[in-house]
């Protein structure tokens, strides 16, 4: 009798895939890819004695107040967020040479002073329109200076920029008028 | 009448399907390999604030996260429903920043300390004095770099 030897085994591997995909489903989705943007800022080093008492001329000061309110009073006049971007970089390059702006890019100091009852989206957006007039400011000395855009420079090209016009944003300790929710 | 031999045109080309989940494999390996298991929990609602002037974290081996918000729904009988700072995957205060940056330091290479970066994801309701604590407890710490999380948007004309 001429038996069929059955050699062939067909191990049907429909099913393998079934499973992987599974698998690759299952960690699609538990595993993140988690959001890393953000602002990037540097804290002044923490010093156990009050700040020295600079001499520090008061037209070389951008002062911006945010009260529980979440209101700017900006150089002791109310402002619009909207508004500050633009205000904050006539201050830093003070193009007419108002007696009452900054001397010169790399006197201006930018300082902000916040309540702890100030909601943090405030502030950040705040931090945010400060760092955007600086950003603003070293893209146009970019173009005038070497003629390409900000990204384009290498970093010689890039620190003689940020050496003109320095980001020095000072934050003082937060009043305590407003309720902390 | 010629016999019209039906040709077997329907032969069955056993297509091999063995090398499927091989490919789906590699993908798997690949995702496994690529992505990170989100190991913390965020016990905090944080909906970030939308900034236009971001920077991307690089490395993520050197970044710690600090979380403040509102505890969520299930953990309010806990922390109660005030904003509250997640260090990794539980709650603290301010004074148990040192200790978590510390630890924190250990997993990365000496060389590299000083490239740490601090990612905070705050709510953007969280009002200032909890962040001003924690912001203070960092740089009490010797933790400079700090990144806050924030959605993009358009940046202001």
């Amino acid at each position: 009798m001429a038996k069929k030897n059955r050699m062939v085994n067909e191990i049907n591997a429909g099913s393998m895939a079934d499973i992987a995909f599974l698998l690759l489903i299952f960690f699609l989705v538990t595993t993140t890819i988690a959001e890393d943007k953000g602002v990037l800022v540097k804290l002044p080093p923490w010093s156990d004695e009050p700040p020295p008492e600079m001499k520090l001329n008061t037209r070389n000061v951008y002062s911006v107040l945010v009260n529980a309110s979440n209101q700017l009073l900006v150089r002791g006049e109310p402002m619009d967020i909207k508004t500050l971007k633009d205000n904050t970089k006539i201050f830093i390059s003070n193009p007419q040479k108002l007696e009452n702006m900054s001397e010169e890019p790399a006197k201006a100091i930018i300082s902000i002073k916040n309540d702890r009852g100030t909601q943090y989206g405030t502030y950040l957006e705040v931090y945010n329109e400060l760092k955007a007039a600086y950003n603003e400011l070293w893209e146009e000395a970019a173009m005038v200076k070497f003629g390409k855009p900000l990204e384009e420079l290498n970093k010689t090209q890039r620190s003689e920029i940020t050496d003109a016009i320095p980001l020095v944003i000072s934050e003082a300790e937060p009043t305590k008028f407003g309720e902390e929710k | 009448m010629s016999k019209f031999k039906k040709k077997q045109g329907n032969a069955q080309p056993a297509i091999s399907t063995a090398s499927l989940p091989d490919i789906v494999f590699m993908l798997l390996f690949f995702f496994m390999v690529v992505t990170k298991m989100r190991d913390t929990e965020l016990m905090v609602t944080t909906n970030t604030p939308q900034a236009s002037e971001l920077t991307k974290l690089e490395k993520k081996t050197l970044v710690n996260f600090v979380f403040i918000g509102r505890p969520t729904p299930k953990y309010k009988e806990k922390a109660g429903t005030k904003p509250r700072i997640q260090l990794g995957d539980k709650f603290a205060n301010p004074d148990e920043i040192p200790l978590f940056l510390e630890k924190f330091k250990t997993t990365v290479p000496e060389s590299q300390r000083q490239a740490i970066i601090t990612s905070m994801k705050v709510d953007s309701e969280v009002t200032m004095g909890i962040v001003g604590d924690v912001k203070t407890s960092l740089r009490k710490a010797g933790q400079l770099k700090i990144n806050y999380s924030a959605k993009s948007r358009e940046r202001t004309k």
